[in-house]
């Protein structure tokens, strides 16, 4: 019998060489006329030990990592594919304790199956939800998404089923199920994995949420950064026309959703969820101004239903086990779990999906293994560009959307970046806030003009020029930018930069009172 | 900038059966639903700090000014964009607010320059007013941060500056382009701090797709857009409001005025027909009433070949009056006429008319809606009873299909082809019939015909018939509607005809060059509906059967059910201002006005008692008769008000030679025009900014000029009218225009119940206007028809005498173009001539390579009639088979290569249809060079002039 032995197709096996792997240990086979099938995973999420080698043996697939392609013939000799002793053997993948704590419901198949492969995704429980959801009424699939507290995993965490319900009562002759996978905030790649990792997840989920509404097309748009995400979702979606997964006649049912990936435009704005439909008719992408909600009147003016990937990925978990199930996970309103990304200065980065409820300091600790250059975590930035900078004193925060309010932060898309003490902070804010400059549609005044007169501002803070009156001046404008901007890219950059003055007032030349 | 009178409730009036209360301030106010919290905060007296909100465009939220506090909402909605709710609570001030505000404009102020003392728009820049009104004091970011404050003016466009480092990114301009005139030629390039405002692919103005309708410079708060004539001038300090003198949509405008000079015209968002839209014309192209050209002294000669002689108003009236007694007591009381102007407004042509029949004692009137719309007025009288369109323009927002045939709405009626190309926008659907590619056939990003039935010249009644024989045949006309509106028997009659096989589309497909399945598609569309309304132009009646084929839209609208309701309708797009008025006035020689008949003895009754004197029951000349008389001796003198024909009307040599066959020839007008070339007396009249009346437009609208500024040459036309009328003998007198309008009004049905005052008070009234109809009728035919019941008329396609032959292979038809104004008397003196310096023959590339005709060479153009040379463009826009050109300016002399052939009802000109022959030249033509030095001739005879040679 062949040996199955897999090597990651995800991104980020494949920026550390699993391509070359890949091949190496195809060539290193032939040449020793030793039969394996290889198969091309997703990502188990330890970026860490990337491009992650498994071997499936009796007891389990055994982990080998990380693998270059030149460790390859080396492997073989060690007898690899019979999971024998080698210096890079982890030994079997579920028991490392990285991979082993987490709780993982969304990301169960990723890293597991060959992403593109119906049988595996069939043969796992994939397209359980979606017969469950094919015997329910449009109100009762929303009824269960409401029960299952699942709240909008992009960061803005509006509770999903109060959003679908207002798509479901808003009458119209045409509405869409759309996708956002413009996924650019730094330090997050959980859509990114799941849609290379598990691509007719996502497809379930938005053809659910299509029955939920009554809506005939769906759009997935997808960061144009994501080449290996798109060729994974093409695949997939072609194979599910062709098994009667997507089309005019859903399984039989007579429903019908059409679905496409459509490349984004390459800017941040275009993940703000009125410029991403702007963006996807064809616009310049520019804020729109709520109410109408996109629920009421979003793609095209029609009704529809606008969804993080990870939200809409959690949904054949809540129709497969029941809503129940899912909201049994997590703490206070932040039900089910949520796939935190450990990026930046920190050992072991990689996906960690956990109930919500564990602290920062587990995840950053426990999980990461503390910073990667030994010293001490100074600042951890949560949620993406957009969120807070949490010092060393906050790190017992629990991860769950009220508790990180509470303390004026984000718990965004669950990305976490990581600092050691050598970070300037005066630099962080001064960062966030040319980011906001670089990424500002442009139509609304506070962060059209007011984020570069931010990096001004800023500067001058640094350089000491009228530094108190440029810190006053730092707080108004932020004031403005927070109450003032039209979306949350203006609306929340004060969030990072008041978060550095507040906990870091001494990068700033200042005294923890502003003077 | 906005109009110096505007007001702005800061987002649209929204039309809601359901009204809603709320509280602003602690002041009740009830508002439309769906109206935003801003648009109730201003209806309740509350001003909420704005700047890129204003009531003709949706609200766009990016400014960030007009923040509110609303009770139980969290942080700080724009105004704008929150709709206001039943029983909400808002404030409009608070500290906090105050102090976002002043934040806000901080960082305005930090990118724009302080030159404020020494800007344009000082006085009446929104920016500079808001600052003011939150108080800014101090802009704490300095002025070295990164600015915009080094921008190049953009000073490409003849009318409008561009000064980007003025602009604060509002996207007024790009909402009003897109919006409000329906181009797109503006966009917002860039993002964040760089957004900026680019026209096409960052081109100047004059290159991209702008068409200088002049909504962006309204639009603007700022000095970024602003009108290079306040630039110049400055600040205007009074304002008129008036009606357009261009076309028949007839938009409202703002003159605005500093001393007697007028520094601009704004549309008036009060319009009725333009809702405060304007084009090129309207809005920039006024500068020809100040040119050097216009001739302000009275003149007279003997002869043509004599020099003119300034003379003084009493001697040239005087002079007037003795020659047309010496002609009429030499030649008979016939032998004198006059020509109405449908440039002049309603008051002074019907006393022309009035003086015709009351002073010269015959009914030799005539107007040039003879060779416009004349058949319109007879087709529609005839099936529907009222020689006028249906419709008012707003009833196109109701429309389904928009069918428009023999008409460029883009070109010749540019505001009511933006209104319609909203409602394309809004997902009504589109059929052109039209032997040119127009722009409505396709102009991205939004409009595309989805049937362009691209006929050959002549051939309308064919395809006409040829779509009523698919609904008729396919079972898809509405008989319930058409046998209770109309005369069953005669329906029946008309359905056996055009369902006879030589009107099926096969059949018809080789007459017209149209596939049968592009007809029978058009044809289900339009029965399909639910609402289709008609919109036509001249490509319908300046034809040998002009009369039948809108005999022949009157039938199909009625067929199908489209008439009497919003949405649908015949509907004519009237060339000049006040042609719809000139016909209504009485201004033909068969007709009194209101369109009763001159044999008509008890209509006759009325008007001689109001006038006092007998009237002659026999109609008079038409004006082609007119020139035929002249030719033969038997018709001397003529009063011609405003009026061009040796330009405008067809077959130039014939109506040279008649003018030149008579005695006295009184031109009334601004300039020595082509026919002032051939007279003897010139009296300087006045243009529409120096004289009250009233035009009425398209949609049988009657609005109100107004008197701007005194009359240059010192006399309104209808004082000149009423001066000579007295000189002759028959007296009147009149000491105001509203005086002539009651006379009207008394002697006219249909216009019973019109007054100044009225006018005045409601902004316009659509006639009929009447004891039954005090506000006027804007729809006509609802429940039955004027006439009683709908009359159905066969229309037997009967191909025109003017065929293509071996030596004349080619078709020519004729049209105008955006910039340009029918003879271009007016526009040729602005600077719209940039965009159109000549008239240009239009050529498909297959004829051209066939005749060795490149783009941009000289071509001759020649028929049976006459030749002229004009400069080729090569362009797919034109059908092979067929050439087109304006007739913009006269040296192209166009009208002399058109022929006598006319409509077989009202003798209106066949000017779409002429046979020629296209061959390349390097040269003039010999007609051409006899123009140029007669004109030379005419010129140097004027007072002033230095002959030449001596």
């Amino acid at each position: 019998m062949k040996t199955a032995v897999y090597v990651p197709r995800d991104s980020s096996a494949l920026s550390m060489g699993a391509e070359s792997v890949a091949r190496t240990i195809r060539t290193e086979a032939a040449n020793r006329g030793v039969e394996i099938d290889l198969i091309r995973n997703g990502s188990r999420g330890m970026a860490w030990l990337e491009p992650l080698v498994e071997v499936s043996t009796p007891k389990g697939r055994v982990a080998f990592g990380p693998v270059s392609a030149k460790d390859v013939p080396g492997l073989f000799e060690a007898g690899f594919v019979k999971a024998d002793a080698h210096s890079l053997n982890l030994g079997l993948t579920e028991e490392i304790p990285y991979f082993k704590n987490q709780e993982r419901l969304t990301f169960a198949r990723v890293g597991i199956t060959d992403p593109v492969s119906l049988p595996d995704y069939t043969n796992s429980g994939g397209f359980v939800g979606l017969a469950n959801a094919l015997k329910l009424s449009g109100e009762q699939i929303i009824k269960e998404v409401t029960e299952s507290g699942l709240r909008g995993r992009g960061g803005a965490a509006f509770p999903t089923g109060i959003k679908w319900k207002t798509a479901y009562d808003a009458p119209a002759d045409q509405k869409y199920i759309v996708c956002n996978a413009d996924e650019g905030d730094s330090g997050t790649f959980s859509d990114r994995m799941v849609m290379e990792g598990d691509p007719f997840l996502l497809i379930e989920g938005m053809t659910i949420a299509s029955l939920a509404i009554g809506a005939t097309h769906g759009y997935i748009y997808l960061r144009s950064e994501y080449p290996h995400a798109e060729r994974a979702l093409n695949e997939a979606i072609a194979t599910a026309y062709q098994e009667g997964y997507l089309g005019n006649d859903i399984r039989g049912s007579g429903k019908t959703f059409h679905l496409e990936v459509r490349r984004g435009a390459g800017a941040y704005i275009c993940g703000e969820e009125t410029a991403l439909l702007e963006s996807l008719e064809g616009k310049r992408g520019e804020i729109r101004y709520r109410p109408p909600l996109p629920a009421v009147a979003g793609l095209f003016g029609k009704p529809t239903i606008l969804n993080n990937v990870i939200t809409l990925a959690s949904i054949p978990t809540i129709f497969e086990n029941g809503p129940g199930f899912y909201k049994n996970h997590g703490m206070g309103r932040s039900r089910g779990t949520l796939p935190f990304q450990l990026a930046g200065n920190l050992k072991r980065g990689g996906l960690v999906e956990k109930a919500f409820g564990i602290t920062l300091r587990e995840l950053l600790y426990d999980f990461g293994g503390g910073s990667y250059s030994g010293r001490p975590i100074r600042a951890v930035q949560v949620g993406g560009p957009l969120g807070a900078y949490l010092p060393e004193s906050q790190f017992d925060t629990p991860m769950d959307y009220e508790s990180f309010t509470a303390v004026r932060a984000l718990l965004g898309h669950g990305g976490l970046v990581a600092f050691d003490d050598t970070v300037d902070m005066a630099r962080m804010a001064r960062f966030a806030m040319e980011f906001c400059a670089n990424e500002s549609c442009g139509k609304c005044t506070p962060c059209r003009i007011g984020s570069t007169r931010g990096v001004e501002v800023i500067d001058k803070i640094i350089q000491n020029r009228n530094r108190e009156a440029n810190v006053e001046l730092l707080h108004d404008l932020c004031d403005v930018m927070l109450n003032g901007s039209l979306c949350g890219l203006g609306g929340l950059i004060p969030y990072p930069v008041l978060s550095a003055v507040r906990h870091f007032p001494q990068d700033f030349g200042i005294a923890r009172n502003g003077k | 900038m906005q109009s110096i009178i505007a007001s702005d409730l800061g987002t649209p009036e929204r039309k809601s059966g359901k009204s809603i209360s709320l509280e602003v301030n602690g002041v009740q106010v009830t508002v439309p639903e769906g109206s935003s919290v801003m648009y109730a905060a201003n209806v309740a007296g509350m001003k909420v700090p704005k700047l890129c909100a204003t009531d003709n465009l949706e609200p766009f939220g990016s400014c960030r000014l007009c923040l509110v506090e609303i009770d139980g909402r969290r942080g700080y909605p724009a105004s704008c964009t929150t709709p206001a709710e039943a029983g909400m609570k808002v404030r409009t001030e608070s500290p906090k607010l105050a102090d976002l505000r002043r934040g806000v404009m901080e960082l305005y102020i930090s990118d724009h320059p302080l030159d404020c003392l020494t800007c344009p728009a000082n006085g009446h820049c929104e920016l500079q007013d808001m600052a003011g009104v939150v108080g800014l004091r101090e802009v704490r970011y300095g002025y070295d941060g990164k600015n915009h404050l080094h921008e190049q003016k953009d000073e490409s466009n003849p009318y409008f500056t561009f000064d980007p480092s003025k602009c604060i990114v509002c996207s007024r301009c790009v909402r009003a382009c897109e919006e409000v005139q329906g181009t797109f030629a503006l966009t917002i390039d860039s993002r964040g701090f760089d957004s900026h405002v680019s026209p096409g692919q960052m081109q100047p103005f004059m290159d991209s797709e702008c068409v200088s309708c002049g909504a962006c410079v309204q639009a603007c708060p700022t000095a970024t857009l602003m009108e290079k004539s306040i630039v110049e001038m400055g600040q205007p300090d009074r304002a008129v409001k008036t009606t357009c003198a261009y076309c028949g949509v007839g938009c409202s405008f703002v003159a605005e005025i500093k001393g007697n000079q007028v520094v601009r015209m704004v549309p008036n968002k009060d319009g009725h027909a333009n809702h405060g839209h304007s084009c090129v014309k309207g809005r920039f192209a006024f500068g020809y009433t100040t040119h050097p050209d216009r001739i302000l002294k009275p003149m007279i000669r003997q002869s043509i070949e004599d020099r003119w002689k300034e003379v003084s108003w009493e001697e040239a009236i005087g002079h007037t009056a003795s020659e047309f007694k010496r002609i009429q007591a030499k030649f008979g009381r016939s032998s004198v006429g006059a020509i109405t102007s449908s440039r002049c407004t309603n008051e002074e042509t019907f006393l022309v008319q009035k003086m015709v029949r009351a002073a010269f004692g015959n009914n030799n009137v005539d107007t040039c809606a003879r060779v416009c719309h004349s058949p319109t007025g007879y087709g529609l009288k005839t099936t529907l009873g009222t020689s006028a369109g249906t419709q008012a323009f707003d009833s196109v927002m109701d429309a389904d299909v928009i069918f428009i045939i023999g008409a460029n709405p883009t070109d010749a009626h540019p505001v009511f082809a933006s209104q319609m190309k909203r409602r394309l926008r809004e997902g009504a659907t589109l059929i052109v019939a039209d032997p040119r590619a127009i722009d409505l056939i396709r102009t991205p990003p939004h409009i595309e015909a989805s049937h362009h039935l691209q006929l050959r010249p002549g051939t309308n009644v064919a395809l006409i018939n040829g779509l009523a024989h698919v609904i008729v045949t396919e079972g898809m006309a509405n008989d319930a509607y058409a046998n209770e509106r109309c005369e069953p028997q005669e329906y029946q009659a008309w359905k056996d005809f055009v369902s006879q096989p030589k009107y099926s589309p096969e059949a018809v497909e080789p007459i017209t060059g149209v596939p049968a399945e592009t007809i029978r598609g058009a044809a289900r569309l339009f029965a399909k509906g639910p609402n289709s309304a008609i919109y036509y132009g001249l490509g319908v009646t300046e034809h040998s059967q002009g009369s039948t084929m809108v005999i022949g839209m009157a039938n199909l609208s009625m067929a199908t059910g489209n008439m009497g309701r919003e949405g649908v309708g015949v509907n004519p797009l009237r060339g000049q201002n006040n042609v719809q008025g000139a016909c209504d006035m009485g201004s033909f020689p068969h007709e009194l006005s209101g369109y009763r008949h001159i044999s008509d003895a008890k209509t006759r009754e009325l008007f001689e008692k109001e006038w006092g004197v007998k009237l002659d029951a026999e109609p008079g000349l038409r004006i082609p008769n007119m020139f035929d008389a002249a030719l033969d001796g038997s018709y001397k003198g003529m009063y011609i008000q405003g009026e061009d024909f040796v330009q405008s009307d067809p077959n130039t040599q014939h109506i040279e030679a008649a003018l030149r066959n008579m005695e006295c020839i009184v031109v009334q007008d601004l300039f020595l025009n082509e026919t002032a070339k051939f007279a003897h007396v010139f009296l300087p009249g006045s243009t529409f900014l120096e004289k009250d009346g009233t035009y009425t437009n398209a949609e049988r609208r009657i609005q109100l000029i107004r008197k701007a500024i005194p009359p240059v040459a010192g006399k309104a036309d209808w004082e000149i009218t009423m001066d000579l009328s007295n000189a002759l003998g028959y007296p009147m007198q009149y000491d105001h225009p509203s005086q002539i309008m009651d006379e009207i009004a008394r002697l006219t049905p249909t216009f019973a119940g019109v007054n100044f005052e009225k006018l005045d008070k409601l902004g316009s009234v659509q006639w009929p206007c009447n004891d039954s109809a005090p506000e006027g009728t804007p729809t006509m035919h609802i429940g039955k028809f004027v006439r009683g019941k709908g009359h159905f008329v066969l229309t037997e396609y009967v191909a025109t005498d003017e065929r293509t032959t071996s030596r004349f292979p080619l078709i020519l038809t004729t049209g105008r173009i955006l910039s340009q104004y029918n003879v271009g008397a007016q526009t040729r003196r602005t600077e719209n001539v940039m965009w159109h310096e000549e008239d240009i023959l239009e050529i498909h590339p297959h004829d051209a390579e066939h005749r060795g005709v490149i783009d941009g060479a000289w071509v001759s153009v020649a028929s049976r009639a006459g030749e002229i040379v004009l400069r080729a463009r090569v362009s797919e826009r034109i059908q092979p088979g067929v050439v087109y050109t304006t007739f913009h300016h006269p040296d192209t002399g166009t009208n002399v290569i058109t022929t006598e052939n006319s409509d077989w009802a009202t003798n209106c000109p066949e000017y779409k249809v002429t046979a020629v022959e296209v061959t390349p030249v390097s040269k003039l033509s010999v007609w051409q060079e006899h123009y140029r030095e007669f004109t030379d001739q005419q010129e140097a005879l004027l007072p002033g002039k230095v002959i030449r040679g001596q």
